[in-house]
């Protein structure tokens, strides 16, 4: 299922910092969650959330120091990190525009906010624009059917949404 | 911490009580209308009229009728407000000083509100979901210190199994035999998990509940955990719901610091800590083994079933899997007893069901009704039907493992045989409304590419059955389908649902093979008619 | 150990306990179909096609991992079963680009095997035809993923039996794809031993060893069978 960036988008888009790893305080930060949980392989899902967060995104080098530190086969971790739509393994645009494609915001027309957007952006979902503004994420449900059609706008929810209303928001991103 | 100490905090909770609450909802829905802001508003106008010593602002979880959110209500005996803005906030105010006030009264008395038969939504809306003393306030975990103090495991075990409950994840097994089964097997470590990833779209009644009363989700764990004879417990939370997983982290940290959870829970020998789990996007992982896989940090791909969880789960330990609503319950059956719970529902579906209702539907929003309420009470009564006086096609029940319901069906009572025998499940309680617009080849096309993208790819009639069942729909809807396309179609659902793996496959047909039993016509119509007059008449 | 007695198509046949229906009725000379399954490691229950129907019980039971029960009446040929069996093989044929005549393994294949035991003459559904890669960045073996059917045999008998865990299923429902260390080609995957264990694992031409042209590659699961029987009988020691 894809999804609502994390809680404090951190630094998305920036590319995970090279040379040597205490150089950069976010590997601290994740250091420490793997110590949280022993190094277990079990908290490999636990630990993706945490390095998601922190880095915005899952690049190769990240999951090979997870795996690493974890005692995974590497080939384990890229399957876990591909399986579950929350995990990017590229980075996100400044920006993300999630919309809810749930049962009841397809039937109060959620397909037309997508194609809006698509028309928009020229990208399909699940893609960035090509200068890194916008990220266009579909979702399953997000739990707010009250409010349907529902998107998650840079992480705050937006219920009763319209073509028009939500392209006004994203022509500000854009600009 | 003892039965005296909690009836201690709960006479303190209500000494501190001011005379008058303003019980503001902060339930995802809500918050998302500007919620937040709408609480702050209403506590500076409270300091602005000089009421801070009579009045009290309390975010309480939800209040149910979330298409009128957010919602206000002034208690004791006030009214209810609707569809409230922060700017309505000095006047809701001033009208507790006698003057007219200019937000939209809402009526408590409309049958959405007064046909409920709350149990598991009994302390949503109104009580404080960040602070354990309001739900001790409320009785809250006096079941928990009574079955860990008086009662032997077994005995919780017979308790539930006589109240009649049923796990309300939608297969609908009797939970107190899951326990039973949990309890008798001897194994060195055992575990309780919380199914909190609900995956269906259009069910958010999980969400709810762990915004609004979180405690009383941890109180079941912890019960099913004694009755069982487990020590750590799991709670997998779906990771699109931040606001669940922050309330339920207050919680637990809540619980564990007046030794509720942790060692000694109640100052007995029974240990009990939890542990959130949050879920990475995938639907499958709402299937029991697959969950648990998830939990162990890997792929989330179900297996064969049996072994079940209850023989062999979690690092291979007995473990017991409970979805939130049924957990829910159990603190109330503690409370009251298995006869009363027993009382209510029907013969063979006892207790309550919560239902998300939404799509085209006046209010949307939760209710929660006796077994066996009849679908027209729920839709027509309760729901209001369709806005602006359209009219109800179907109602889909039970996301994309359920069916659609067609209308003339619709005094059907809702219990867990009746929906099975039209071709839908009670799933977790997601209740969609269609209208006369909605077509019901794209309703089943839509559920289709559900299932097939979230098919975890392992057994091959799941990954390429749902693949070529979507080709065909597709094919039907652009107008290219040909009159052997239902034939093909029909046996591809049937064999899918036969042979696949999981419930996720073996249910993915459900949707297209109850539009083809109700709907058929629809489908012929893009078959026979020539494409461009069957999409004319489809967008029509 | 107890031993149960159950009929499979009628014929009376007596097993251990600890043996699943498929075991039974290979030991009675009674064929089941199947594909995932492999001798030596662990049972998935993924490609359905073992599915048998049990006198009493409504759902379908996959032979490879549900056990012998005293009594059970089992059928592992019906009308019904033959039918989802074909439509399965018709599946996997078209998933990906799986073309015989060019293939390694043509003539020595598991699913072009099958095709023919379940009766299958053409294809009900539409080829799928996906772009895929063939990886022959390994210095003796290529992976071809158009041929590749995910029974992950491969990615257990490189993990439970040589204990590299080079191979892994990545992506999704018809996403999936197996997938070297971390997705890297397979020649760059410093995990690998270059055992070939996966080459002879492969039911299909998917995993083959370079050189081998058309109808060449032979694949030969006794040696895997040794290294298990071996390994598990501890005919190393001593």
């Amino acid at each position: 299922m894809t999804v609502a960036p994390p809680e404090k988008p951190a630094e998305a888009g920036k590319p995970v910092a090279k040379g040597h790893p205490s150089g950069d305080n976010r590997f601290k930060m994740l250091e420490a969650t793997m110590k949280r949980h022993q190094y277990q392989a079990d908290a490999l899902i636990e630990v993706l959330h945490t390095a998601q967060e922190l880095f915005g995104f899952l690049e190769m080098d990240l999951l090979l120091h997870i795996a690493h530190s974890l005692k995974v086969p590497p080939s384990r971790v890229f399957g876990v990190a591909t399986f579950y739509h929350f995990f990017s393994l590229k980075p996100q645009g400044e920006h993300t525009c999630v919309i809810c494609m749930g049962t009841a915001c397809y039937v109060k027309g959620a397909g037309n906010l997508v194609a809006a957007i698509e028309r928009q952006c020229n990208i399909k979902a699940g893609e960035t624009t090509p200068d890194g503004k916008v990220s266009l994420i579909t979702a399953r449900c997000l739990g707010a059917c009250g409010i349907a059609p529902a998107v998650v706008l840079d992480g705050q929810v937006a219920g009763y949404q319209t073509p028009e209303s939500l392209t006004e928001i994203v022509k500000g991103w854009m600009s | 911490m003892d039965l005296s100490d909690l009836q201690e905090i709960a006479q303190k909770e209500n000494a501190a009580a001011k005379p008058m609450r303003i019980r503001c909802c902060t339930a995802a829905g809500c918050l998302s209308q500007d919620g937040q802001a709408l609480k702050k508003a209403l506590d500076e106008a409270v300091a602005a009229e000089g009421l801070s010593d009579k009045v009290e602002v309390v975010g309480v979880g939800c209040m149910g009728l979330c298409s009128q959110g957010p919602l206000v209500q002034i208690d004791p005996d006030g009214p209810l407000y609707e569809k409230v803005t922060p700017a309505d906030a000095p006047s809701i105010i001033a009208s507790l000083k006698g003057e007219k006030c200019k937000a939209r009264v809402g009526d408590p008395t409309i049958p959405f509100f007064s046909k409920q038969v709350p149990i598991v939504l009994e302390n949503s809306g109104r009580i404080n979901p960040e602070r354990i003393e309001s739900y001790i306030a409320v009785g809250g975990y006096q079941p928990l210190c009574h079955v860990v103090r008086e009662m032997q495991p077994l005995e919780v075990c017979d308790l539930i199994t006589n109240s009649g409950l049923r796990g309300r994840g939608g297969a609908g097994y009797p939970t107190g035999l899951k326990w039973a089964t949990v309890a008798k097997t001897d194994a060195e470590r055992k575990f309780v998990v919380c199914n909190a990833d609900e995956g269906d779209p259009g069910a958010f009644m999980d969400r709810s509940v762990l915004e609004s009363d979180p405690h009383r989700v941890l109180e079941g764990m912890a019960i099913a955990a004694y009755a069982v004879g487990a020590s750590q417990g799991y709670v997998y939370v779906r990771g699109e719901y931040p606001l669940a997983i922050s309330r339920l982290k207050t919680a637990i940290a809540q619980a564990r610091r007046l030794g509720i959870l942790g060692t000694g829970v109640f100052e007995t020998r029974f240990d009990f800590r939890v542990d959130i789990r949050i879920g990475a996007g995938a639907f499958v992982c709402g299937e029991e083994t697959a969950l648990m896989r998830s939990i162990e940090g890997q792929r989330g791909t179900p297996r064969p079933r049996p072994p079940f969880p209850a023989a062999r789960g979690l690092w291979g330990y007995p473990t017991v899997i409970n979805n939130v609503e049924t957990l829910a319950n159990v603190p109330a059956i503690v409370r009251n007893g298995a006869e009363w719970f027993a009382s209510i529902g029907t013969e063979k579906s006892k207790g309550t069901k919560v239902f998300a209702l939404a799509g085209k539907i006046t209010n949307t929003g939760l209710i929660e009704v006796p077994m066996g309420t009849p679908l027209k009470t729920i839709v027509e009564e309760m729901g209001g039907g369709v806005p602006d006086g359209g009219k109800v096609k179907a109602v889909q029940t039970g996301g994309p493992s359920g069916g659609c319901i067609p209308a003339e069906r619709f005094d059907t009572p809702v219990d867990y045989e009746s929906l099975a025998q039209l071709g839908s499940i009670m799933g977790s309680g997601g209740m969609i409304v269609m209208d006369e617009k909605d077509n019901m080849v794209d309703v089943a096309r839509f559920f289709m590419e559900f299932c097939m993208d979230e098919s975890c790819g392992k057994c091959v009639p799941c990954r390429a059955g749902t693949v070529q069942i979507y080709e065909i729909l597709t094919k039907i809807r652009e107008g290219r389908g040909k009159p052997e396309d239902l034939e093909v179609l029909r046996e591809l659902c049937d064999m899918v649902k036969q042979t696949s793996l999981c419930g996720l496959g073996q249910s993915a047909p459900n949707p297209v093979l109850s539009t083809l039993r109700y709907y058929r016509h629809e489908y012929d119509a893009f078959i026979t008619a020539k494409s461009g007059k069957a999409e004319a008449e489809a967008n029509a | 150990m107890a031993v149960k007695t159950l009929t499979i198509d009628d014929k009376p046949v007596s097993a251990r306990e600890d043996q699943t229906i498929l075991e039974a009725a290979r030991e009675a000379g009674i064929g089941i179909p199947t594909l995932c399954q492999l001798s030596g490691v662990a049972n998935l229950g993924a490609c359905r096609l073992c599915l048998v129907e049990v006198a009493g019980v409504p759902k379908l039971l996959p032979a490879c991992v549900t056990l012998v029960q005293e009594g059970m009446q089992v059928f592992t040929n019906t009308e019904r079963l033959r039918e989802y069996r074909k439509m399965i093989v018709e599946l996997l044929f078209a998933e990906r680009n799986h073309v015989c005549a060019v293939c390694v393994a043509n003539g020595h294949c598991e699913l072009q095997n099958l095709a023919i035991a379940v009766g299958m003459d053409h294809v009900r559904y539409s080829y799928r035809f996906p772009k895929l890669e063939v990886d022959t960045t390994h210095e003796k073996f290529g992976i071809d993923h158009n041929r590749c059917v995910l029974c992950a045999r491969c990615v257990r008998v490189c993990d439970e039996i040589e204990g590299a865990h080079t191979w892994d299923i990545a992506g999704r429902g018809a996403k999936s794809h197996i997938i070297s260390d971390m997705n890297v080609p397979w020649g760059s995957a410093t995990s690998c031993t270059s055992c070939g264990k996966c080459v002879q694992a492969c039911p299909t031409g998917a995993i083959f060893k370079l050189g081998a042209t058309v109808a060449e590659q032979i694949k030969d699961r006794t040696r895997l069978d040794f290294i298990v029987t071996a390994r598990e009988k501890k005919q190393w020691v001593g």
